[in-house]
Protein backbone atom coordinates (compact mmCIF):
# COMPACT_ATOMS: atom_id res chain seq x y z
CA UNK A 1 0.00 0.00 0.00
CA UNK A 2 1.05 3.38 -0.67
CA UNK A 3 0.56 6.66 0.64
CA UNK A 4 -1.10 8.24 -2.71
CA UNK A 5 -3.63 5.72 -2.52
CA UNK A 6 -4.71 5.55 0.91
CA UNK A 7 -5.39 9.82 0.09
CA UNK A 8 -7.37 9.20 -2.48
CA UNK A 9 -9.38 6.22 -0.88
CA UNK A 10 -10.15 8.95 1.63
CA UNK A 11 -11.17 11.58 -1.12
CA UNK A 12 -13.07 9.29 -3.20
CA UNK A 13 -14.96 8.09 0.36
CA UNK A 14 -15.32 11.66 1.71
CA UNK A 15 -17.12 13.95 -0.33
CA UNK A 16 -16.36 16.71 1.17
CA UNK A 17 -13.28 16.42 0.63
CA UNK A 18 -12.63 17.47 -3.36
CA UNK A 19 -9.85 14.98 -5.20
CA UNK A 20 -6.28 16.43 -4.44
CA UNK A 21 -7.25 18.38 -1.73
CA UNK A 22 -5.73 16.19 1.05
CA UNK A 23 -2.22 15.75 1.43
CA UNK A 24 0.36 13.71 3.27
CA UNK A 25 0.36 16.23 6.17
CA UNK A 26 -3.55 17.54 6.23
CA UNK A 27 -4.49 16.97 9.78
CA UNK A 28 -7.90 15.94 9.07
CA UNK A 29 -9.58 17.15 12.46
CA UNK A 30 -8.85 20.68 11.61
CA UNK A 31 -9.95 20.77 8.10
CA UNK A 32 -12.97 22.80 7.93
CA UNK A 33 -15.45 20.29 6.44
CA UNK A 34 -14.67 17.73 9.60
CA UNK A 35 -17.63 16.31 11.90
CA UNK A 36 -17.66 13.42 14.49
CA UNK A 37 -19.53 11.47 11.02
CA UNK A 38 -16.31 11.63 9.26
CA UNK A 39 -14.90 9.70 11.79
CA UNK A 40 -16.71 6.50 11.48
CA UNK A 41 -16.74 6.93 7.65
CA UNK A 42 -13.06 7.05 7.88
CA UNK A 43 -13.11 3.87 10.16
CA UNK A 44 -15.74 1.77 7.68
CA UNK A 45 -13.64 2.81 5.22
CA UNK A 46 -9.87 1.04 6.93
CA UNK A 47 -11.54 -1.59 7.95
CA UNK A 48 -13.22 -2.64 4.64
CA UNK A 49 -10.33 -1.79 2.23
CA UNK A 50 -7.44 -2.73 4.50
CA UNK A 51 -9.27 -5.05 7.24
CA UNK A 52 -7.42 -2.90 9.93
CA UNK A 53 -9.37 -1.37 13.08
CA UNK A 54 -8.56 2.10 13.96
CA UNK A 55 -10.19 3.14 17.59
CA UNK A 56 -10.99 6.38 18.95
CA UNK A 57 -7.85 6.54 20.75
CA UNK A 58 -5.83 6.20 17.46
CA UNK A 59 -8.02 9.09 15.90
CA UNK A 60 -6.78 11.17 18.64
CA UNK A 61 -3.07 10.53 18.36
CA UNK A 62 -2.76 11.33 14.81
CA UNK A 63 -1.76 14.89 13.77
CA UNK A 64 -1.72 13.85 9.76
CA UNK A 65 -2.68 11.40 7.22
CA UNK A 66 0.51 10.13 7.41
CA UNK A 67 0.78 9.11 11.27
CA UNK A 68 -2.75 7.56 10.35
CA UNK A 69 -1.20 6.23 7.12
CA UNK A 70 1.52 4.41 9.52
CA UNK A 71 -1.24 2.95 11.69
CA UNK A 72 -2.70 1.30 9.34
CA UNK A 73 0.68 -0.13 7.33
CA UNK A 74 2.08 -1.49 10.62
CA UNK A 75 -1.61 -3.06 11.62
CA UNK A 76 -1.81 -4.54 7.87
CA UNK A 77 1.92 -6.07 7.81
CA UNK A 78 1.17 -7.47 11.40
CA UNK B 1 -19.64 -20.28 22.64
CA UNK B 2 -23.18 -20.52 23.56
CA UNK B 3 -25.08 -22.28 20.24
CA UNK B 4 -28.30 -23.43 20.73
CA UNK B 5 -30.50 -25.44 18.58
CA UNK B 6 -34.01 -25.48 19.40
CA UNK B 7 -37.05 -27.97 17.37
CA UNK B 8 -40.68 -27.46 17.12
CA UNK B 9 -41.27 -24.08 17.08
CA UNK B 10 -42.75 -22.17 14.33
CA UNK B 11 -42.70 -18.70 13.94
CA UNK B 12 -46.70 -17.88 12.89
CA UNK B 13 -47.13 -13.56 12.98
CA UNK B 14 -45.66 -10.52 13.21
CA UNK B 15 -47.49 -7.86 13.65
CA UNK B 16 -45.77 -4.16 14.37
CA UNK B 17 -46.80 -0.40 15.89
CA UNK B 18 -45.07 2.83 16.04
CA UNK B 19 -46.46 6.38 16.64
CA UNK B 20 -48.12 8.48 14.12
CA UNK B 21 -45.94 11.15 15.26
CA UNK B 22 -43.25 11.47 12.89
CA UNK B 23 -39.92 13.17 12.82
CA UNK B 24 -37.69 14.45 9.95
CA UNK B 25 -33.70 14.68 10.38
CA UNK B 26 -33.96 17.25 8.11
CA UNK B 27 -36.45 19.60 10.42
CA UNK B 28 -32.76 18.32 13.09
CA UNK B 29 -31.94 22.19 13.86
CA UNK B 30 -29.22 21.75 16.14
CA UNK B 31 -26.81 21.08 13.78
CA UNK B 32 -26.02 22.61 10.59
CA UNK B 33 -28.17 22.17 7.27
CA UNK B 34 -24.68 20.34 5.58
CA UNK B 35 -24.70 18.21 9.14
CA UNK B 36 -27.77 16.95 8.37
CA UNK B 37 -27.40 16.33 5.06
CA UNK B 38 -24.17 14.12 6.17
CA UNK B 39 -25.86 12.33 8.88
CA UNK B 40 -28.89 11.26 6.64
CA UNK B 41 -26.55 10.23 3.96
CA UNK B 42 -24.30 8.01 6.29
CA UNK B 43 -26.60 6.83 8.85
CA UNK B 44 -29.58 6.14 6.50
CA UNK B 45 -31.63 7.96 8.50
CA UNK B 46 -34.36 10.39 7.53
CA UNK B 47 -37.30 9.41 9.77
CA UNK B 48 -38.17 8.40 13.24
CA UNK B 49 -41.64 8.21 15.17
CA UNK B 50 -41.61 9.19 18.16
CA UNK B 51 -44.15 8.47 20.48
CA UNK B 52 -45.78 11.07 23.11
CA UNK B 53 -45.64 11.44 26.63
CA UNK B 54 -48.78 9.29 27.19
CA UNK B 55 -47.84 6.27 24.61
CA UNK B 56 -45.51 3.62 26.40
CA UNK B 57 -43.70 0.67 24.93
CA UNK B 58 -46.02 -1.67 26.05
CA UNK B 59 -49.05 0.48 24.66
CA UNK B 60 -47.26 -0.30 21.41
CA UNK B 61 -46.88 -3.91 21.84
CA UNK B 62 -50.13 -4.25 23.28
CA UNK B 63 -51.74 -2.74 20.03
CA UNK B 64 -49.99 -5.19 17.79
CA UNK B 65 -50.65 -8.35 19.97
CA UNK B 66 -54.55 -7.53 19.97
CA UNK B 67 -54.11 -7.19 16.34
CA UNK B 68 -52.90 -10.93 15.80
CA UNK B 69 -55.12 -12.39 18.11
CA UNK B 70 -58.10 -10.55 16.36
CA UNK B 71 -57.04 -11.12 13.14
CA UNK B 72 -56.24 -14.71 13.17
CA UNK B 73 -58.77 -15.77 15.59
CA UNK B 74 -56.34 -16.79 18.26
CA UNK B 75 -57.99 -18.30 21.46
CA UNK B 76 -56.40 -16.12 24.32
CA UNK B 77 -56.61 -19.26 26.18
CA UNK B 78 -53.87 -21.26 24.24
CA UNK B 79 -51.33 -18.36 24.63
CA UNK B 80 -49.32 -20.03 27.60
CA UNK B 81 -46.59 -17.91 28.04
CA UNK B 82 -45.88 -14.04 27.41
CA UNK B 83 -42.55 -12.21 27.19
CA UNK B 84 -41.69 -8.49 27.02
CA UNK B 85 -37.76 -7.57 25.87
CA UNK B 86 -37.66 -3.81 26.34
CA UNK B 87 -35.47 -0.85 28.21
CA UNK B 88 -38.26 1.14 28.75
CA UNK B 89 -40.46 -0.87 31.41
CA UNK B 90 -43.73 0.84 32.58
CA UNK B 91 -42.57 1.16 35.85
CA UNK B 92 -39.57 0.03 38.02
CA UNK B 93 -41.61 -2.65 39.30
CA UNK B 94 -44.04 -4.63 38.65
CA UNK B 95 -42.52 -6.14 35.39
CA UNK B 96 -44.34 -5.18 32.34
CA UNK B 97 -44.91 -8.45 31.19
CA UNK B 98 -47.48 -9.50 33.77
CA UNK B 99 -49.32 -6.09 33.39
CA UNK B 100 -49.70 -7.28 29.70
CA UNK B 101 -50.97 -11.05 30.75
CA UNK B 102 -53.70 -9.21 32.38
CA UNK B 103 -54.39 -6.15 30.07
CA UNK B 104 -54.51 -9.09 26.94
CA UNK B 105 -56.89 -11.12 28.75
CA UNK B 106 -54.86 -14.13 29.29
CA UNK B 107 -55.24 -17.00 31.04
CA UNK B 108 -53.94 -16.68 34.98
CA UNK B 109 -51.98 -19.98 34.10
CA UNK B 110 -49.70 -17.89 31.36
CA UNK B 111 -45.99 -17.89 32.11
CA UNK B 112 -45.38 -13.94 31.97
CA UNK B 113 -41.73 -12.32 32.76
CA UNK B 114 -39.34 -9.15 31.24
CA UNK B 115 -35.96 -9.34 30.02
CA UNK B 116 -34.11 -5.96 29.86
CA UNK B 117 -31.86 -6.23 26.69
CA UNK B 118 -31.87 -3.31 23.92
CA UNK B 119 -30.75 -4.53 20.67
CA UNK B 120 -30.07 -7.46 20.75
CA UNK B 121 -33.23 -8.31 22.38
CA UNK B 122 -35.36 -9.91 19.55
CA UNK B 123 -32.91 -12.83 19.12
CA UNK B 124 -32.02 -13.20 22.51
CA UNK B 125 -36.18 -13.49 23.50
CA UNK B 126 -36.47 -15.82 20.38
CA UNK B 127 -33.57 -18.39 21.99
CA UNK B 128 -35.52 -17.63 25.66
CA UNK B 129 -38.94 -18.13 24.21
CA UNK B 130 -38.69 -20.82 22.12
CA UNK B 131 -36.53 -23.02 24.33
CA UNK B 132 -39.29 -22.43 27.26
CA UNK B 133 -41.96 -23.71 24.68
CA UNK B 134 -40.34 -26.61 23.70
CA UNK B 135 -39.87 -27.56 26.96
CA UNK B 136 -43.17 -27.19 28.41
CA UNK B 137 -44.89 -28.09 24.57
CA UNK B 138 -46.92 -24.73 24.90
CA UNK B 139 -49.42 -24.25 22.48
CA UNK B 140 -48.50 -20.52 21.67
CA UNK B 141 -46.18 -18.17 22.81
CA UNK B 142 -46.69 -14.19 22.68
CA UNK B 143 -42.94 -12.24 22.27
CA UNK B 144 -43.64 -8.50 22.97
CA UNK B 145 -40.28 -7.22 22.00
CA UNK B 146 -39.57 -3.14 21.65
CA UNK B 147 -38.85 0.45 23.03
CA UNK B 148 -39.76 3.96 23.19
CA UNK B 149 -36.34 4.71 22.97
CA UNK B 150 -37.09 8.36 22.44
CA UNK B 151 -37.47 8.72 26.58
CA UNK B 152 -33.67 9.43 27.60
CA UNK B 153 -31.72 11.70 24.59
CA UNK B 154 -30.99 14.70 24.94
CA UNK B 155 -32.14 17.01 21.80
CA UNK B 156 -29.05 18.77 22.47
CA UNK B 157 -26.72 15.42 21.74
CA UNK B 158 -26.12 14.71 18.05
CA UNK B 159 -24.63 11.37 18.59
CA UNK B 160 -27.99 10.12 20.01
CA UNK B 161 -31.05 12.38 19.17
CA UNK B 162 -31.81 11.64 15.41
CA UNK B 163 -30.88 8.00 15.46
CA UNK B 164 -33.69 6.47 17.53
CA UNK B 165 -37.21 5.84 17.09
CA UNK B 166 -39.95 4.54 19.04
CA UNK B 167 -42.06 1.01 18.14
CA UNK B 168 -43.70 -2.17 20.03
CA UNK B 169 -43.93 -5.39 18.42
CA UNK B 170 -45.52 -8.75 18.94
CA UNK B 171 -44.31 -11.95 17.37
CA UNK B 172 -46.67 -14.91 17.83
CA UNK B 173 -45.16 -18.26 18.30
CA UNK B 174 -46.45 -22.16 18.09
CA UNK B 175 -46.11 -25.66 18.84
CA UNK B 176 -45.44 -27.43 15.51
CA UNK B 177 -43.63 -30.72 15.70
CA UNK B 178 -42.69 -30.50 11.77
CA UNK B 179 -41.03 -26.71 12.40
CA UNK B 180 -37.77 -26.75 11.11
CA UNK B 181 -35.16 -26.42 13.82
CA UNK B 182 -33.64 -23.12 14.90
CA UNK B 183 -29.70 -22.20 15.56
CA UNK B 184 -28.56 -19.50 18.00
CA UNK B 185 -25.22 -17.94 18.68
CA UNK B 186 -25.70 -15.72 21.52
CA UNK B 187 -23.05 -13.50 23.13
CA UNK B 188 -22.11 -10.96 25.85
CA UNK B 189 -19.17 -8.65 26.71
CA UNK B 190 -19.86 -6.48 29.56
CA UNK B 191 -16.41 -4.80 29.22
CA UNK B 192 -17.87 -2.22 27.55
CA UNK B 193 -20.99 -1.68 29.24
CA UNK B 194 -20.56 1.72 29.32
CA UNK B 195 -20.53 2.42 25.41
CA UNK B 196 -24.50 2.87 25.27
CA UNK B 197 -25.49 3.88 28.64
CA UNK B 198 -27.86 5.90 30.75
CA UNK B 199 -25.58 6.40 34.00
CA UNK B 200 -28.06 7.84 36.91
CA UNK B 201 -31.03 6.78 37.42
CA UNK B 202 -30.57 2.69 38.83
CA UNK B 203 -29.24 1.66 42.22
CA UNK B 204 -25.41 2.47 40.94
CA UNK B 205 -25.81 5.84 40.79
CA UNK B 206 -29.02 6.74 42.03
CA UNK B 207 -30.93 10.35 41.02
CA UNK B 208 -29.18 13.24 42.72
CA UNK B 209 -28.62 17.06 41.67
CA UNK B 210 -25.60 16.18 39.53
CA UNK B 211 -27.95 14.17 37.05
CA UNK B 212 -30.04 16.89 35.71
CA UNK B 213 -26.87 19.24 35.30
CA UNK B 214 -26.52 20.41 31.69
CA UNK B 215 -22.63 19.52 30.30
CA UNK B 216 -21.15 20.18 26.96
CA UNK B 217 -19.05 17.07 26.25
CA UNK B 218 -18.29 17.82 22.81
CA UNK B 219 -19.31 19.63 19.40
CA UNK B 220 -23.30 19.40 18.69
CA UNK B 221 -23.33 17.17 22.78
CA UNK B 222 -25.10 18.93 25.21
CA UNK B 223 -26.54 15.88 27.85
CA UNK B 224 -26.92 15.61 31.34
CA UNK B 225 -26.50 12.11 33.23
CA UNK B 226 -30.57 11.10 32.85
CA UNK B 227 -29.53 11.04 29.39
CA UNK B 228 -28.21 8.10 26.83
CA UNK B 229 -24.79 8.24 26.43
CA UNK B 230 -23.40 6.62 22.79
CA UNK B 231 -19.54 5.95 22.22
CA UNK B 232 -19.69 5.83 18.44
CA UNK B 233 -16.64 5.08 17.48
CA UNK B 234 -16.59 2.34 20.41
CA UNK B 235 -20.01 0.71 18.90
CA UNK B 236 -18.96 0.66 15.31
CA UNK B 237 -16.15 -0.90 16.02
CA UNK B 238 -17.52 -3.57 18.25
CA UNK B 239 -20.16 -4.17 15.60
CA UNK B 240 -17.53 -4.44 13.00
CA UNK B 241 -15.26 -6.46 15.29
CA UNK B 242 -17.85 -9.00 16.69
CA UNK B 243 -21.23 -9.06 14.25
CA UNK B 244 -19.09 -10.43 11.11
CA UNK B 245 -17.26 -13.27 13.14
CA UNK B 246 -20.80 -14.37 15.40
CA UNK B 247 -22.40 -14.79 12.14
CA UNK B 248 -19.88 -16.71 10.34
CA UNK B 249 -19.48 -18.61 13.13
CA UNK B 250 -23.12 -20.00 13.51
CA UNK B 251 -22.89 -21.21 9.53
CA UNK B 252 -20.32 -23.14 10.30
CA UNK B 253 -22.00 -24.41 13.57
CA UNK B 254 -25.16 -25.46 12.03
CA UNK B 255 -22.89 -25.92 8.38
CA UNK B 256 -24.83 -23.72 5.73
CA UNK B 257 -23.09 -20.53 3.59
CA UNK B 258 -24.33 -17.00 2.73
CA UNK B 259 -26.02 -18.55 -0.07
CA UNK B 260 -27.94 -20.84 1.46
CA UNK B 261 -30.01 -17.90 2.65
CA UNK B 262 -32.61 -15.61 1.07
CA UNK B 263 -32.46 -12.96 3.09
CA UNK B 264 -30.39 -11.52 6.39
CA UNK B 265 -32.31 -9.17 8.52
CA UNK B 266 -29.56 -7.14 10.65
CA UNK B 267 -30.67 -4.80 13.14
CA UNK B 268 -31.26 -1.47 11.90
CA UNK B 269 -28.26 0.68 13.38
CA UNK B 270 -27.16 2.80 10.99
CA UNK B 271 -26.21 2.07 7.72
CA UNK B 272 -22.53 2.54 7.70
CA UNK B 273 -22.55 -0.09 10.17
CA UNK B 274 -24.58 -2.34 8.51
CA UNK B 275 -22.88 -2.06 4.84
CA UNK B 276 -19.93 -2.34 6.06
CA UNK B 277 -21.13 -5.59 7.81
CA UNK B 278 -22.85 -6.84 5.02
CA UNK B 279 -19.68 -6.02 2.74
CA UNK B 280 -17.59 -7.93 4.95
CA UNK B 281 -19.55 -11.50 4.68
CA UNK B 282 -19.96 -10.77 1.17
CA UNK B 283 -23.56 -10.40 1.03
CA UNK B 284 -25.60 -9.10 -2.07
CA UNK B 285 -27.28 -6.01 -1.21
CA UNK B 286 -30.70 -7.16 -2.12
CA UNK B 287 -30.45 -9.98 0.82
CA UNK B 288 -30.32 -7.15 3.17
CA UNK B 289 -33.68 -5.25 3.09
CA UNK B 290 -33.91 -1.68 5.25
CA UNK B 291 -36.30 -0.30 7.41
CA UNK B 292 -34.17 2.67 9.06
CA UNK B 293 -34.76 5.42 6.58
CA UNK B 294 -37.99 5.34 7.83
CA UNK B 295 -38.20 4.54 11.28
CA UNK B 296 -34.33 5.02 12.89
CA UNK B 297 -32.88 2.80 14.71
CA UNK B 298 -35.92 0.80 16.45
CA UNK B 299 -33.53 -0.93 19.20
CA UNK B 300 -35.22 -4.79 20.05
CA UNK B 301 -37.95 -3.94 17.66
CA UNK B 302 -36.01 -3.21 14.48
CA UNK B 303 -36.02 -6.67 13.07
CA UNK B 304 -39.85 -7.91 13.14
CA UNK B 305 -40.58 -3.92 12.00
CA UNK B 306 -38.06 -4.81 9.56
CA UNK B 307 -39.93 -7.89 8.27
CA UNK B 308 -43.45 -6.10 8.91
CA UNK B 309 -42.38 -3.05 6.73
CA UNK B 310 -40.32 -4.45 4.26
CA UNK B 311 -40.42 -8.51 3.58
CA UNK B 312 -44.60 -9.04 4.17
CA UNK B 313 -45.54 -9.90 0.82
CA UNK B 314 -41.99 -12.20 0.31
CA UNK B 315 -43.29 -14.25 3.78
CA UNK B 316 -47.10 -14.75 3.05
CA UNK B 317 -46.39 -17.85 0.92
CA UNK B 318 -43.08 -18.46 0.76
CA UNK B 319 -40.22 -20.68 2.52
CA UNK B 320 -37.90 -18.77 3.10
CA UNK B 321 -34.23 -19.02 5.01
CA UNK B 322 -33.18 -15.83 6.94
CA UNK B 323 -30.96 -15.23 9.28
CA UNK B 324 -31.50 -12.95 11.85
CA UNK B 325 -28.47 -10.66 13.76
CA UNK B 326 -28.23 -8.05 16.29
CA UNK B 327 -25.96 -6.28 18.08
CA UNK B 328 -25.61 -3.49 20.62
CA UNK B 329 -26.15 -2.30 24.00
CA UNK B 330 -24.77 -4.51 26.97
CA UNK B 331 -22.84 -4.84 24.76
CA UNK B 332 -24.79 -7.71 23.75
CA UNK B 333 -24.85 -9.68 20.49
CA UNK B 334 -26.42 -12.83 18.80
CA UNK B 335 -27.71 -14.14 15.55
CA UNK B 336 -30.52 -16.94 14.49
CA UNK B 337 -30.61 -19.24 11.32
CA UNK B 338 -34.46 -20.03 10.56
CA UNK B 339 -37.08 -20.69 8.43
CA UNK B 340 -39.70 -19.15 7.91
CA UNK B 341 -43.06 -20.38 5.87
CA UNK B 342 -46.08 -18.81 5.47
CA UNK B 343 -45.73 -16.00 8.19
CA UNK B 344 -48.05 -13.58 8.20
CA UNK B 345 -47.19 -9.97 8.96
CA UNK B 346 -50.03 -7.88 9.49
CA UNK B 347 -49.97 -4.41 7.88
CA UNK B 348 -48.00 -1.88 10.02
CA UNK B 349 -50.24 -0.14 13.10
CA UNK B 350 -49.84 3.11 14.15
CA UNK B 351 -51.28 4.91 17.17
CA UNK B 352 -51.41 8.66 18.90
Amino acid sequence: MNITEFIKNIETEIDEFEDGSLRPDTNLRQTKAWTSMHALILIALIDTEYNVTINGEDLRSITSIEDLFNIVKERVED
Amino acid sequence: MAYLTIDNIQLSAISACVPKNRESNKDYDWISEKERELLIKTTGIEFRRIAPRHITTSDMCFASAEAIINELQINREEIEILLFVSQSPDYFLPATSIILQDRLGLNKSTMAFDIQLGCSGYVYGLSVISNLMNSGKFKKGLLLVGDKSSFSPSRKDKSTYPIFGDAGTATLLEYNPSAKKMDFNLQSDGSGHKAIIIPDGGMRNSYSEESDKMVEVGPGIIRNRKNLELDGIEVFNFSLREAVPNISNLLKYNSTEVSHYHFFIFHQANKLMNESIRKKLKIESEKVPYSLQKFGNTSSASIPLTLVTELSSELKDKELNVLFSAFGVGLSWASVSLMLKNVICLPLIEIE
